[in-house]
């Protein structure tokens, strides 16, 4: 038997080594730790999105467990007084008691939920981020398409999230679907159908289908393109935006190892310890106080999860207008805000990096981020367009702005109707003029007035004036050698030119 | 407590986080003659060249700082220790009282916080601070294309019946797919239940215990749930609204005359819209000026039919009437279905079955 060397050093290299001889990792990890990270606080909007995924992951895990995916309707007789003699299916059953009885339980569920608004918020946001700054340009022009399948799996697995509580807001949540559903022309009656194996409610399998959809299917879909996305962002290296030294080829900014890594690792506890503390403190859909859902049943000033919003207001906005022939309703009614509507949405978003390939001709690579005002016009058109979802989205919440706010619905609606139009174009073109005034001027609408302050000569008695500098400096070492005083780096802080 | 305990780390963590940041300006401003000259390099080289041209390029970004900072170390090893402390009290919290969630939830979340903050200190001001550049290489290597088609190409080397193979391999493909994908038929859809509800001539009406209701229990005024006797509520054809109108208001097409005895109206509850339950019922008691009719309206898209017009859309996105159901009061005074409906109920598809009137 030999001595053990107890030499630290020593016996960090032996493990290293017994790593190597069998996976033979050193340039890989080599590469990995010195993989630079260009730093800018608008990159970790991406973050969010992937750690509040981890956390859907861990908090789902736990959910599973103790889920029954059953439409078998039954008395309570549990904890819970004023449900009592209660009909409901075993499901609603199996997530009140997870809610009321399980230890941790209503934690768990509640981080769950507000994981899920917190990660589509974070989609949201790193979409905009990627486009007003042209981020989805050649060569992440694939990576848009992918974030965007992304998104529209991560709604859809949301809504089936909190479908399968099947408390009474999920209910007519489930019925509107199926309604919306059964509008798709021709095919919408067997499509239907054939999902709820049946007409609405379903049959007694839906909840198993609705869950091996909602905890496999599309986890693994989104865990694949997560894992793509990644890779693809490795292989081309983050974008940046310009500054000292910053070119097309190269990226500035922090190596991985140490400094990124534990500030990310900060991220993801922090996004961890935001949402445990919002599951926790925060209450987020309370079931018990909806009550199961019957077919028969319904509540006033229901409103969804926020990112199935923008739907509702579209259907609330579409006047009843459909396409018959003959005997045979071809378009019903719903298929315009339900289905027309995120076509047309996601069909834009996907076809944008074509079309503006095809507008200005541009077909380079580019590694260099802009500056929303030196696109003006493409900024001018994601407002406009912004503005008209977010816009429906409001409308969705109408029925709140009438108890609120006392504005008649019918008047809210017919106002909309047209106004959903109209102001889109006026705030498209203000950001125009806006976009080509910052350019002229050159100014930091979210800094203020910011400089550095010289002494000037020509004016009478020494006077202080302000001259404009670019804050270089601060470009060049982000986050380093900044005083308390200065303000925090945002979007406008580079500010040189793209090349 | 607990609430008294974080707040007292948060202050110290912020009072530990200035006095870091005051040293390091302090350290900062020895240097500071030689930035400041950086700076203001900078800045005349930019009033001169407006266009921000060439010279900034040659900035070289790089920096390299090693922050040698024992504060922020002592500080990183107190928050991990704090973060340890309020995960055993997550423990503590769980093991007496498991169903307190906001304690709970501020204890884990609370070590989860102190954790990210000890995370972000040491990424930030213990670990070496560093700049680099790092080439991206390039993407599109000029002769790979060419390169890789040759090498897959070479594959068919030699083969002569490559259009045979091909086409045979398509063929194996396409029918292999298909017999994969038929056990698929097995789930569906199923439509034979589409067109039927439990309603048909003498079906009784009960409320949603299952009590029946009898023609005086329907007030004017009030909006009444029923359901069919013996029949599963939970259909989409079963739940009804039931309600009363004075007999001189009711307009209803000349077709369904004797539909609602003693004005007693009864319609599909379910919204033809989108297939929620028309739950809201507005019965002007007074005259305000506006339309007036008794109305109901879905809640979730707001379409609003009038039960004296035989369920006529008055607004909203609805594509169809309230589906009408024919209104008998038997001699015992049990009110039940003159008939089924003769249209569908629920949402609209193509083969869906329009009431005749329009």
């Amino acid at each position: 038997m030999s001595v053990r060397d107890l030499n630290p050093r020593r016996q960090a290299e032996r493990v290293v080594r017994w790593n190597e001889e069998r996976i033979g990792a050193y340039q890989g990890i080599r590469g990995a730790m010195r993989y630079v990270f260009p730093d800018h606080w608008s990159f970790l909007v991406g973050e969010i999105a992937l750690y509040s995924f981890i956390v859907l992951i861990i908090t789902g895990v736990y959910l599973a467990l103790f889920y029954v995916p059953s439409t078998q309707q039954s008395v309570y007789h549990g904890s819970y007084v004023l449900l009592q003699g209660e009909q409901m299916s075993g499901a609603y059953r199996s997530v009140l008691d997870l809610s009321l009885d399980v230890p941790a339980g209503l934690l768990v569920r509640q981080t769950h939920h507000w994981a899920a608004d917190v990660f589509l918020a974070a989609i949201v946001l790193h979409m905009m981020r990627v486009f007003f700054t042209g981020a989805y340009r050649k060569p992440r022009d694939l990576n848009w398409y992918i974030g965007l399948t992304m998104l529209g799996l991560a709604i859809i697995e949301g809504f089936l999230g909190y479908s399968l509580v099947d408390d009474l807001l999920s209910g007519m949540g489930l019925a509107i679907a199926y309604s919306t559903a059964m509008s798709v022309p021709f095919i919408g009656g067997q499509f239907a159908n054939l999902v709820w194996d049946g007409p609405f409610p379903g049959s007694s399998r839906l909840f198993a289908r609705f869950e091996i959809i909602h905890v496999f299917i599309i986890p693994a879909i989104l865990t694949l393109l997560i894992t793509v996305h990644l890779a693809m962002i490795v292989r081309q290296h983050h974008s940046q935006f310009p500054g000292p030294g910053r070119r097309e080829q190269n990226v500035v900014g922090t190596p991985m190892w140490p400094a990124y890594a534990l500030r990310s690792l900060g991220l993801l506890f922090a996004v961890a310890a935001v949402l445990v503390l919002l599951g926790g403190l925060i209450q987020i859909n309370p079931i018990w106080q909806w009550g199961p859902y019957h077919t028969y049943l319904s509540e006033n000033g229901a409103q969804p999860d926020w990112y199935i919003g923008w739907l509702i207001g579209a259907l609330r906005l579409m006047p009843n207008w459909e396409v018959h022939i003959g005997g045979a309703t071809i378009i019903p009614s719903p298929f315009w805000g339900g289905v027309l509507f995120p076509t047309v949405v996601f069909g834009v978003l996907y076809a944008w990096p074509w079309l503006e390939r095809r507008i200005t001709g541009d077909r380079a690579i580019h590694h260099l981020d802009e500056r929303p005002r030196d696109r003006p016009i493409r900024t001018a058109i994601g407002t406009g367009f912004l503005s008209w979802v977010v816009l429906i989205f409001i409308i969705g919440a109408s029925d709140r702005l009438f108890f609120r706010l006392d504005i008649p619905y019918t008047s809210q609606i017919r106002f909309w109707r047209i106004g959903v139009w109209i102001v889109p174009l006026l705030i498209g073109g203000v950001t125009l003029m806006v976009c080509r005034h910052l350019q002229r001027t050159d100014t930091h609408p979210l800094r203020g007035w910011e400089g550095t302050i010289v002494e000037a000569p020509e004016t009478i008695d020494g006077a202080w004036s302000g001259q404009h500098v670019p804050s270089r400096v601060d470009a060049a070492t982000p986050g380093r050698g900044r005083s308390e005083e200065d303000p925090p780096p945002g979007p406008a802080d580079e500010r040189g030119r793209t090349p | 407590m607990i609430a008294r305990l974080l707040a007292r780390i948060v202050a110290f963590a912020v009072a530990a986080r200035m006095a870091m940041r005051r040293r390091d300006s302090d350290l900062a401003g020895g240097e500071a003659p030689g930035a400041k000259a950086e700076v203001s390099g900078a800045a005349s080289e930019a009033s001169g060249a407006e266009a921000g041209s060439g010279p900034a390029d040659a900035e070289d970004p790089r920096r390299r700082e090693v922050p040698a900072n024992p504060r922020a170390e002592t500080l990183v090893a107190g928050l991990l220790l704090a973060a340890a402390l309020l995960a055993v009290a997550f423990i503590a919290v769980f093991v007496v009282t498991g169903l307190d969630t906001q304690l709970l939830g501020a204890a884990l979340g609370g070590s989860l916080a102190l954790i990210a903050a000890a995370a972000i200190v040491a990424g930030k001001s213990v670990v070496v601070q560093e700049t680099a550049i790092e080439e991206r290489g390039t993407l599109l290597e000029p002769e790979a294309p060419a390169r890789i088609v040759d090498a897959l190409s070479e594959a068919g080397e030699g083969v002569s019946r490559r259009g045979l193979i091909t086409c045979a391999a398509c063929v194996a493909g396409a029918a292999v797919t298909t017999a994969a994908v038929a056990p698929i038929a097995s789930i569906g859809p199923r439509l034979t239940a589409i067109h039927k509800t439990p309603w048909h001539r003498g079906v009784r009406f009960t409320d949603i215990d299952g009590r029946l209701y009898r023609a005086e229990d329907i007030t004017v005024g009030s909006l009444f749930t029923a359901l069919p006797e013996g029949a599963d509520p939970e259909l989409i054809g079963s739940p009804l609204i039931v309600l009363r109108l004075p007999e001189a208001m009711l307009h209803l097409p000349s077709s369904r005359r004797g539909w609602a005895p003693h004005g007693i109206l009864a319609f599909s509850k379910i919204c033809p819209h989108a297939a929620c339950a028309v739950s809201l019922y507005r019965y002007p008691e007074f005259p305000s000026g506006g339309n007036d009719q008794p109305a109901l309206t879905c809640p979730c898209h707001y379409s609003t039919f009038l039960p004296a017009e035989g369920g006529k859309l008055l607004f909203g996105p609805a594509g169809r009437p309230l589906p009408q159901l024919p209104v008998l009061i038997d001699p015992n005074g049990y009110l039940r279905a003159a008939g089924g409906f003769d249209e569908d109920v629920g949402p609209s598809w193509l083969d869906v079955r329009r009431p005749s009137q329009t």
